[in-house]
């Protein structure tokens, strides 16, 4: 037991020395850590609760994404049936429960319908279900059905690029290395360090910045309008800052042009140094927004944001140039968050902020502070402990300790693991629970001399004696550890962290390393008698 | 150099004894510790009850009736108000507007930090939290969740490595390490939250850590000493582990002491739960778990059957790791 060959040597010092060098870009200055090669830069992250900064967890609906599906398969249905030829004349169109449904006029046709529908369907899954079921009812009315597959592959995608969406728009902002990562199925979480007000970043979120043109309809009755009625062909949408004081306005429902096709958006000024929003088309954007405004000279056209009127502009002369501005009582600050919102495309669903967590700086520099001294102090009183107590292998302990916590350092710097401030507690817990694999240990040993084990015999039991037990509540105390950091959310996943990983590096810093530097002792002197 | 021993060397105690009085002590006190939390209840933080928590640090000591008629004039809602140590810190907590989700809650921030300016200049947020009741419901069930997970996996541990009555006994200490620390959130009312939930587990696994070697000594004893009474064996195996049990939950209250004055105010509910874990844990070692194997009836005799039955290969494992010639 006590007699290492070269390699136990060198298998148990390696890894330690690894994991130690591991742990020195953590207390380097950034500008140092930079100049290293790639794989020394293995720095511990600090969380937001000590770096400072903003946590967002957004949600979308998933009602939502199922409304607006069923939204588009309304518009592709009546553009298929109603234009395409032969033209099939539907009525009673309702999207009620999650279902379309519609009354084919003429009942010959039904089947025909049925037909032209089914391609407008896609395979969803892959037990060769389709997205929608198409079903005729009565012989003459079409039911269409969203399937939970379909469902669930719409919020899929429209999540991923939710993601992408959200992952622009704070790059656009500047903000240094937000993290944004998808959980679970209709989830995102953002996480941006040193944000001193994320109230910025929230209103930015929370903006779908869905943009249309559509032309409004003046042929509208304003009283109809003011109650919500539109004519055929039309809807009535809130415009807050109508001139004319009634806070809606009817619009025509086919859209112009939408902010698919955007090139760019950046914020301006117009004569009046209003704060504005330019943008300009692509190609195809371009031609179609100057065919309408030739056609529609004089006439008003709204442009639309998330649902809501911005402004509704008279058309003075065809706009060719493929550029445009939108007006609409804007800030600098709100024009600016526009532009970048237009920049980075629509999100396909809406975001809501269900949690959030913002530490300011301030804060944390005084966590850190408060752990690194709590820590120190709590490595000095253990060590201390430790030396009165066992003397010479307390010293033992108390290296083991030290290379430990350099250790963990390292592990979660290669890791790229995060330091929070229940991670500082786990730490300096860990600093507690380090030693007692080595108390086991030393306990042990002074047991077996007790017995009238001689000194070589008696380390040998202890350890091996000890190990055992070490083992065995260990595993027990990493199956907690395992199950807060599966189950455990923010705090207590960074908690969890320093835990596991303080469970495994101190196993083998106590048994192995402190076995190591005792038997060079004992082989060394050859000890008769040892206070222990 | 005359080291410092704690206990001393042949030190031999009559635990189990007074365990019928250490019985009833304990049924007692979880008693106590159940009735507290239902009548008292917890003091949920919002990580589990929902709504907005602002720390406010101001530039000097501030007098919590203050600021809690400033925010009552803003019509946001009940505040409720609490300082710890720190007479320049306040910690205000306010529900969730109803309506207008994300929008709303900035709007009370601000609406609170614009008052707070004016009333107190020099005031600032050094940390905000907004969670929405159905993030707290989750978060309540998953906090939940994972202790009983984590008593449950331990339990089971414990009974397919030794016998049963190891698996029950431990599963009874360590609900009884849990019900005290939700006993005593009650009655200190203080804040419950995410972090804590971390302490109880914490609590769990240093518990069972230190169930495990007084368990591990009790199994090596009766195949040492298989015509031994179980109630000696017990008290024998306590007593020779008792050095252990003192160093090792000393070094970690140290360390936790210093956690507690020194670590900031954000910690200090939860490094007050782990030191009652500690305290906790260490008792119900030795007058829950162990004490209750003889209530069920553990000797050691039902221990080799478990060792036949599990076939040789056991056998070999149990016995494999020692030196039969040592035995003194």
């Amino acid at each position: 037991m006590l007699n290492f060959s070269r390699w136990a040597i060198a298998a148990i010092l390696l890894p330690l020395l690894i994991g130690v060098l591991c742990a020195v870009p953590s207390f380097l200055p950034d500008a140092t850590v930079a100049k290293l090669p790639g794989f020394m830069q293995t720095r511990v992250n600090l969380g937001l609760d000590l770096a400072g900064g903003s946590h967002l967890l957004l949600e979308a609906s998933t009602q939502d994404v199922a409304k607006q599906r069923l939204v588009n398969m309304e518009e592709q249905v009546r553009t298929e049936l109603r234009r395409g030829d032969p033209r099939i004349a539907i009525g009673d169109i309702s999207s009620r429960d999650g279902k379309l449904s519609f009354m084919v006029r003429d009942p010959a046709q039904v089947d025909a319908a049925v037909e032209r529908i089914r391609p407008l369907t896609q395979g969803a899954g892959l037990t060769g279900q389709r997205d929608f079921n198409v079903e005729v009812v009565n012989s003459s009315t079409v039911v269409i059905t969203p399937t939970d597959a379909g469902i669930d592959n719409a919020v899929k995608s429209a999540m991923e690029v939710a993601t992408e969406v959200i992952r622009k728009r704070i790059d656009e902002m500047g903000t240094r290395e937000p993290t944004i990562q998808q959980q679970g199925d209709n989830r995102i979480v953002v996480q941006v360090p040193g944000l001193q007000d994320p109230k910025a970043l929230k209103d930015l979120l929370g903006q779908t910045a869905k943009l249309e043109f559509k032309l409004v309809d003046t042929t509208a009755n304003p009283s109809e309008v003011a109650q919500g009625r539109a004519p055929v062909g039309s809807e009535v949408l809130p415009y807050p800052a109508n001139p004319s004081g009634v806070p809606a306005i009817a619009v025509k429902r086919q859209v112009m042009v939408s902010g698919e096709d955007l090139t760019d958006a950046t914020q301006g000024y117009d004569q009046n140094n209003q704060a504005i929003v330019n943008i300009r088309f692509n190609g195809s954007g371009g031609r179609k927004f100057g065919q309408v405004t030739s056609q529609n000279v004089n006439r008003p056209f709204a442009i639309i944001l998330d649902g809501r009127v911005l402004s509704a502009p008279n058309i003075n002369e065809p706009i060719l140039g493929g550029s445009a501005q939108i007006a609409g009582s804007f800030t600098v600050e709100s024009a600016n968050q526009l532009a970048i919102a237009l920049r980075s495309g629509k999100l396909p669903v809406a975001l809501t902020v269900v949690e959030e967590r913002t530490v300011g700086p301030g804060l944390g520099a005084d966590s850190i502070r408060a752990g690194l001294i709590a820590s120190i102090i709590a490595v000095v009183a253990v060590a201390a402990f430790m030396f009165v107590s066992y003397g010479r292998f307390g010293v033992y302990a108390n290296i083991a300790v030290a290379i430990n916590v350099l250790v963990i350092l390292g592990v979660m710097g290669i890791l790229g693991a995060t330091l929070t401030l229940p991670g500082i507690a786990g730490f300096v817990l860990t600093i507690g629970t380090a030693v007692d694999a080595n108390v086991l240990i030393y306990e042990r040993i002074r047991e077996e001399r007790r017995r009238g084990r001689n000194v070589v015999q008696a380390i040998e039991h202890g350890y091996k004696e000890a190990s055992r037990t070490i083992f065995e509540a260990n595993v027990t105390h990493a199956i907690a550890g395992g199950i807060m950091l599966a189950l455990g959310s923010g705090p207590v996943k960074g908690f969890a962290i320093v835990l596991l990983i303080g469970i495994a590096t101190s196993v083998f810093t106590a048994v192995t390393f402190t076995r190591l530097l005792a038997s060079r002792w004992v082989r060394a002197k050859r000890p008769t008698e040892i206070t222990i | 150099m005359k080291l410092l021993k704690l206990v001393p060397d042949n030190t031999n105690i009559g635990f189990v004894a007074i365990r019928k009085w250490a019985f009833a002590l304990t049924a007692l006190l979880t008693v106590l510790a159940i009735g507290a939390t239902a009548y008292k209840g917890l003091n949920l933080g919002v990580d589990f009850v929902g709504g907005l928590m602002i720390e406010a640090k101001f530039p000097q000591a501030v007098e919590t009736d203050r600021v809690r008629a400033t925010i009552g004039r803003l019509g946001v809602g009940e505040s409720s108000l609490q300082q710890f140590g720190d007479p320049k810190t306040v910690q205000i907590r306010l529900p969730l507007p109803e309506q207008g989700g994300a929008g709303a809650a900035n709007a009370v921030v601000e609406k609170t930090r614009n008052a707070m300016t004016a009333q107190f200049p020099g005031v600032t947020f050094s940390r905000y939290d907004t969670v929405s009741g159905k993030v707290s419901g989750e978060l309540i069930q998953n906090g939940i969740l994972a202790v009983v997970l984590a008593v449950v996996g331990i339990a089971i541990f414990s009974w397919l490595r030794y016998e049963w009555q190891f698996g029950v006994s431990t599963f009874v200490a360590i609900m009884h390490d849990v019900l005290m620390t939700l006993g005593f959130f009650a009655i200190t009312q203080l804040e419950f939250d995410l972090n804590i939930v971390a302490a109880v587990l914490t609590i769990v696994g240093y518990s069972i850590n230190d169930k495990m070697v007084i368990d591990d000594r009790i199994r090596e004893n009766m195949r040492k000493y298989r015509k031994m009474d179980m109630k000696a064996l017990i008290d024998l195996s306590v007593n020779e582990t008792l050095p252990r049990t003192v160093m090792t939950s000393l070094t970690i209250l140290l360390a936790l002491g210093s956690l507690l004055l020194f670590g900031g105010h954000v910690l200090r509910g939860f490094t007050a739960a782990m030191m009652l874990g500690v305290i906790v844990g260490t008792y119900s070692s030795i007058y829950v778990s162990s004490s209750l194997l003889i209530s069920l009836g553990l000797t050691p005799q039902a221990s080799e059957k478990k060792a036949a039955k599990a076939g040789l290969a056991a056998q070999a494992e149990r016995v494999g790791p020692r030196d039969d010639g040592a035995r003194p």
